[in-house]
């Protein structure tokens, strides 16, 4: 077995002098052990008397000659010959180094604070900085609408074929979950009210529940949310990859308005397929209210259907649709400022799509009850 | 030179995207303690084969061997004490960019070193200062620095370990001539004082002549010719030739011996 390398540090006065003898391995995997040794000496010792004995030092790296090189270091001539006796091949060099090159600065601590001041400070912070991120979003949707309007102004600037994709990758491709999850909705809704309607003996009012539920909230709710969580994350990252890439700039200086190009083809295209998903979201909701009431309740699907008809008005059905265009609108806005926010760095892309989710699906839940106050006091 | 003076030897190394073959029985010799350049044109696989020796790609066929140990062979310990050794500096830095400069040079220190915190700061803003960065780097992310800080820092990150072996792939590029000399000058200082042996991908002509000991050229699929420069220079290879006796070539050496 070979002996494990350490440091030793031995040191004596002689004649006023503080003389340290340093011994063994003086590398960045030893010196740990020594530090607070040396740390002392550093304290305690005039920086200007302090002699250092090279010969009996097997192994030194910078680390080590940093190490020891704390002791002379604010010594007015830290490379005078005084400080060091003996020979090594490399010892001196790195010491001397190591002080010219890296003593003058001092390492700056943070000052954290804790307690009660810094959860209060941080709250303030958090709240500031969504009010500047709200207005921040307004600005964006007004600069937005600016741009749509000169485009309509213009209509053969609008960029058809990005339209398009955007309307496939986000729209079409999306219809499957969205009713699939419609469905479960629809079907939980219609299984909740006909356990709680039938103590009551008015099973058959779980038609007009789950009509009233699907066509006003939860088709077009659901659409919002798999919206806001599969494309906004899609939009935020596909736009904010490219800004680190500097793709953004590039537009810029090539006389391409990224606006025009990348953010007007997404609202476009989300405020079209919003209410289309939305509508077969209505619609797998309610199969999946029919299948429940047909297998729990016997209640036949042609009885369900013509039910429907005679209470629930057609306007429930226009007060859901109405909404399904803002949320698209909300979504493409808050998915592509996030992208377009985003700075040089890998973190900045995270965290940004990370808000870009969850600020979409705040709003949206925000508006659909600004909405649900608007149109009671309307009385739809 | 005898054989212990091997640091690194790679043998007859292929290396294959596909059916397109970048190197075919490859030979390459780093010794013990010199810089070693090696040039070649784009495309020529130089980042390839430093990654290769470095182990973050498998070669098709060939091997590498450190210290005349195979590098495919060796066990999972023995292949960690060996990388502790090692400094790699990557083209853009590669710097943890959830992590301040500091963070990023202290990294390999706790991963490997068992230290107080207060003395792993210290070195940390020493191997900082060492690099030529003020102390106000410390604290930055990398997103806040300039192309040619984040390559200080991230020399300062390779540098932590006192390493033995110092990769360093394009390690002047971007810099500006300034900036460049002071690297070149730095990286012999280091080399001189701690006995590093350095590979260093580069097409900085400057630093080739300034310091390099030996320059080794990929082309044709192998290492076309290792020598110093000097010898490089009578090489009569069309390429070698272009390289060395271009506009640009003629420039360097010009500057080197006015």
């Amino acid at each position: 077995m070979s002996r494990q390398p350490s440091a030793e540090l031995a040191s004596r006065d002689e004649d006023g002098f503080t003389v340290l003898t340093p011994r063994g391995e003086w590398t960045v995997e030893t010196i740990g052990a020594i530090a607070s040794e040396v740390r002392e000496i550093e304290h305690r010792a005039d920086h200007g008397k302090v002699v250092i004995e090279l010969n009996e030092i097997e192994r030194i790296d910078t680390s080590g000659a940093f190490l020891l090189g704390r002791t002379i270091y604010e010594c007015a001539e830290p490379n005078g010959d005084w400080h060091y006796r003996g020979d090594h091949p490399t010892a001196r060099k790195l010491i001397e180094e190591t002080v010219e090159r890296a003593m003058n600065c001092e390492p700056e601590m943070d000052q954290g604070r804790f307690g009660f001041v810094r959860a209060a400070e941080r709250v303030g912070l958090g709240l500031e900085a969504a009010w500047e991120e709200a207005i921040s979003t307004f600005a964006f949707l007004g600069k937005t609408l600016i741009v749509f309007a000169s485009t309509v102004a213009r209509p053969w600037r609008f960029r058809v074929t990005p339209i398009f994709y955007v309307m496939e990758e986000a729209g079409v491709n999306a219809l499957p979950i969205i009713a699939v999850l419609s469905f479960f909705i629809g079907a939980v809704v219609a299984f909740m009210g006909a356990n709680l309607l039938e103590t009551f003996g008015a099973s058959v009012f779980t038609v007009e529940l789950v009509g009233l539920a699907v066509l006003r909230e939860f088709g077009v709710l659901i659409t919002a949310i798999m919206l806001a969580g599969r494309s906004d994350s899609a939009f935020t990252a596909a736009i904010g990859s490219m800004k680190m890439q500097q793709e953004i700039d590039a537009m810029k200086v090539l006389g391409i308005d990224p606006f025009e190009a990348l953010v007007i083809p997404r609202v476009i295209a989300c405020v079209i397929m919003a209410p289309l998903l939305a509508f077969a979201g209505v619609l797998a909701g309610l199969l999946g209210g029919l299948l429940v009431c047909w297998s729990a309740l016997d209640i036949s699907p042609a009885f369900f259907v013509s039910r429907l008809q005679d209470t629930i008005d057609i306007s429930h059905f226009w007060v859901g649709m109405s909404k399904a265009p803002i949320f698209g609108l909300i979504i493409a806005i808050v998915g592509c400022k996030q992208g377009l926010e985003v700075g040089g760095d890998v973190e900045s892309l995270g965290r940004n799509v990370t808000a870009s989710v969850v600020q979409s699906i705040f709003a949206v839940i925000i508006v659909d009850a600004m909405f649900a106050m608007m149109y009671l006091e309307l009385g739809i | 030179m005898s054989e212990a003076d091997d640091l690194i030897e790679v043998r007859s190394l292929k290396t294959a995207f596909g059916s397109h073959v970048i190197h075919d029985d490859l030979n390459l010799t780093v010794r013990r303690g010199e810089v070693l350049g090696l040039v070649g044109g784009s495309g020529t696989g130089k980042s390839v084969l430093l990654n290769t020796i470095i182990g973050l790609k498998q070669p098709d066929a060939g091997e590498i061997y450190f210290n005349n140990k195979r590098l495919g062979g060796m066990t999972d310990d023995e292949r960690i004490a060996l990388q502790s050794r090692w400094g790699v500096l990557f083209q853009s830095g590669a710097l943890f960019s959830s992590l301040s400069v500091r963070e990023n040079v202290m990294a390999p220190l706790r991963e490997h070193i068992d230290m107080p915190d207060d003395l792993m700061i210290e070195i940390a803003d020493m191997k900082i200062a060492l690099t030529g960065l003020g102390p106000e780097a410390g604290p930055k992310l990398p997103a806040e620095l300039s192309g040619g800080m984040k390559k200080r820092a991230g020399l300062a990150r390779a540098l932590a370990l006192d390493p033995d072996i110092l990769f360093l792939d394009e390690p002047t590029a971007g810099l500006d001539p300034i900036g460049a000399a002071a690297f070149d000058e730095l990286i012999l200082e280091l080399k001189e004082a701690l006995g590093l042996t350095v590979f260093m991908v580069t097409h900085d002509l400057d630093s080739l002549y300034a310091i390099c000991d030996r320059v080794a050229v990929l082309a044709d699929k192998k290492c076309a010719a290792v020598a110093p420069i000097d010898e490089l220079l009578q090489n009569d290879h069309p390429w070698i030739q272009e390289y060395f006796h271009g506009p640009r070539g003629r420039a360097a050496s010009a500057a080197r011996r006015g």
